[in-house]
């Protein structure tokens, strides 16, 4: 990569004897899945252009667990939260941030009743307040007259009722926002959720991903943005499927800021 | 044989309300079969949502014609139920019109209940075109066939005879008023009933009476047969909406519950003072829980509940992303599966002097098929959609915890997708010292 980014684990700061701002959570799709992994590039970059100082915890994560419970294996998400959990109260963690709505939604409801109790914020509500306080501004014009309509994640959107945040971002940009039929609280799921994205759809007559993928090219858009890495697999795939992808590309919210600073 | 028709009256009145009231006693009990969950908590918002969702149908115009169609039909329901008061005392009391003193304001009110009952009759209507002519999806897929359509159409045809009823009750009773028969005083007012009462014109006072008799029986027997349908039809929502919207879900939609019994467990296991050796703390210690459901007796009771409020709109098949894509998930099916085997275990209950006896079945397999349980991406769509609140996605999450952690059941790529978190920590099998790798990619 060209630019060298700025990322120190939380090993790092303890030995420093000091406390981050905020504990970036990047979840296993943002460390490990090749497209994700961008995402992960691009909102690091947005921090580090903000002087955000943050930190990772490195091979010290481990999943939440949350794709384990969504699959009705309970025992294994209860084993993975309570190990991060000791691991982040070990470190006095208060406040983490990150990419992904399954983490968010997990360690924001579910790691509480088994002792582990954070302030935790989606990536765009984040970037929110970053924007909102000024300590990040955006100067490109990359997006100006573009079309960008947004999915909205299912854990993000109905699971939480974070709808604002990453539209408000997103209208920084300067693009036209346009938004699909159904949108925020009756949004269609991309179709990867509730484990679905590691296995095979059940026998029907269409995949989920093309149908959501149909509702988005309705709009006529440049670009669907998406706040979560799987919905961002998915809206690609349905983008190809639909043969579109010469003309629309699937971008996340934090890709869409880091190229417009 | 004066007080004959306030006799039969009473002797109505007793055994429709008696039979009504050992069907709740049943619908109680099954409930209860369900296990105990918490929901004492924040009364006060529990009130508000059931006087906004339940009292103020808010989620119900979220489809603005269903939506406005079932106001009316509900309004006249409530409003119409004043005039069924007049009536039940009518007939204990062998008056006519009691309330009539009252002057101008029962006019108003007959006049209302009029206009109601007119506008009770074109919304039934039109719920019985989309229904039938006009066959809107949700009304036509796999689970609606036979019996579910049959009562669908049948609460409609009741509703509507029995506003027929109210308004030639009323309309007979106008024409006689104006004939100046006895014990038939100028009272109320007719705005709908007098386009039928020309139909009536020179009858007789005796055949005019008949009619008006004729009706009022009807009308109030009609009442008390529907009151005692609710419990075997889909319509018990109109009393159980307002429980079920009071004991619906709190928290946010995507949380949900950690299995208590499993935290103990595993507590046990990561505390390095444990003896895994050692003999229970209490010997006498029940049998350990079983993990999720796979009848409904593992459900809780608000579970239950919910599968009695369902009232087969289908609004949450239709927004199902996997139904919408031809996939067996419906999750109004999955409530309509629930009722069923709760039902049919109350049933085995009744026949055996309240003890439940296996008929060696149960609401996975049975009734719920595993494909169904696996295809769901748990977007809650389906909870958003209901106007009720209810949760049919935790009867399926309950599900698939008694598959993958009684059965070992899950589909062979989440086996792999989960052995993958146990030894490397994440779903995909990659190194857990590669997972900051992603920074200098």
């Amino acid at each position: 990569m060209d630019e060298q980014l700025k990322v120190k684990t939380m090993q790092e700061f303890m030995a420093e004897g000091k406390q981050p701002e905020i504990l970036f959570w990047v979840g296993s799709a943002g460390s490990y899945d090749d497209r994700a992994k961008k995402i992960s590039r691009a909102f690091v970059r947005l921090l580090n252009k903000a002087n955000v100082d943050f930190a990772v915890l490195g091979q010290e994560e481990s999943s939440t667990g949350d794709v384990a419970k969504r699959a009705g294996n309970e025992f294994l998400f209860q084993m993975q939260a309570m190990m991060n959990i000791q691991l982040l109260n070990g470190y006095e963690i208060k406040r983490i941030v990150t990419c992904d709505p399954h983490s968010f939604n997990t360690l924001k409801n579910e790691y509480p009743g088994l002792g582990g109790t954070y302030e935790v914020v989606h990536h765009t509500q984040y970037l929110k307040e970053l924007l909102d306080q000024g300590r990040l501004t955006l100067q490109g014009e990359t997006y100006k007259g573009k079309r960008i309509t947004f999915h909205d994640p299912c854990y993000l959107g109905r699971a939480n009722s974070v709808y604002e945040a990453p539209r408000e971002v997103l209208a920084k940009t300067n693009a036209e926002l346009v938004e699909m039929k159904r949108h925020k609280k009756t949004a269609l799921c991309c179709g990867a959720g509730g484990a679905q994205m590691f296995k095979e759809p059940e026998k029907g007559d269409m995949d989920i991903n093309v149908l959501r993928t149909k509702d988005a090219l309705e709009t006529n858009p440049n670009i669907i943005a998406t706040g979560c890495p799987y919905c961002n697999t998915m809206m690609t795939d349905g983008i190809k499927a639909h043969e579109k992808e010469d003309s629309v590309t699937v971008l996340d919210v934090a890709e869409l800021l880091a190229n417009s600073i | 044989m004066e007080y004959l028709p306030n006799i039969v009256f009473a002797i109505a009145l007793i055994v429709g309300i008696g039979f009504f009231v050992r069907n709740v006693k049943k619908l109680i009990r099954n409930i209860k079969l369900g296990k105990k969950v918490d929901v004492g908590d924040n009364k006060p918002q529990r009130w508000k949502n059931m006087a906004k969702i339940a009292l103020g149908q808010t989620k119900m115009v979220v489809r603005p014609i269903a939506g406005l169609m079932h106001i009316i039909v509900y309004v006249g329901f409530i409003i119409i139920n004043i005039e069924v008061l007049e009536i039940i005392l009518d007939g204990i009391l062998g008056t006519h019109r009691l309330f009539s003193p009252i002057g101008l304001l029962y006019n108003i009110l007959i006049g209302s209940f009029e206009i109601l009952a007119f506008l009770v009759i074109v919304a039934v209507t039109v719920f019985w075109v989309r229904r039938n002519i006009i066959k809107l999806q949700r009304f036509i897929k796999p689970e609606m066939k036979g019996w579910p359509k049959k009562d669908g159409n049948m609460i409609l045809y009741i509703e509507f005879v029995l506003m027929v009823l109210f308004l030639t009750m009323n309309a007979a009773d106008f024409q006689l008023q104006q004939m100046g028969a006895d014990h038939y005083d100028q009272a109320g007012a007719f705005p709908i009933s007098q386009f039928i009462t020309p139909l009536f014109d020179g009858l007789s006072i005796s055949t005019l009476t008949g009619i008006e008799r004729t009706a009022w029986w009807l009308h109030i027997l009609g009442i008390l047969a529907f009151l005692n349908y609710l419990y075997y039809s889909k319509h018990l929502h109109i009393l159980l909406a307002f429980p079920n919207t009071y004991y619906g879900k709190l928290k946010p939609q995507g949380q949900f519950n950690n299995l208590e019994s499993v935290t103990n467990e595993v507590k046990l296991m990561m505390d390095p003072n444990a003896d895994p050796f050692a003999a229970p703390a209490n010997p006498d210690a029940a049998a350990p829980e079983k993990f999720g459901a796979s009848d409904v007796m593992d459900l809780n009771w608000v579970q239950l509940l919910n599968a009695y409020t369902c009232t087969e709109c289908g609004r949450c098949t239709s927004e199902c992303p996997a139904n919408q894509t031809g996939k067996k998930l419906s999750p109004r099916k999955i409530m309509m599966d629930t009722r069923d085997r709760l039902e049919e275990v109350g049933k085995i209950m009744d026949a055996n002097k309240g003890e439940f006896v296996s008929n060696g079945k149960q609401l996975l397999d049975d009734y719920i098929s595993r494909e169904e349980l696996w295809a769901c991406t748990t977007c809650n769509a389906c909870v958003e959609a209901c106007p009720v609140s209810i949760d049919p996605l935790s009867i399926i999450v309950e599900m698939r915890r008694y598959l993958v952690m009684e059965q070992s059941a899950a589909p062979m790529e989440l086996n792999n997708m989960m052995s993958n978190i146990e030894n490397n920590g994440a779903p995909w099998p990659y190194n857990q010292m590669d997972r900051l790798n992603w920074v200098n990619e």
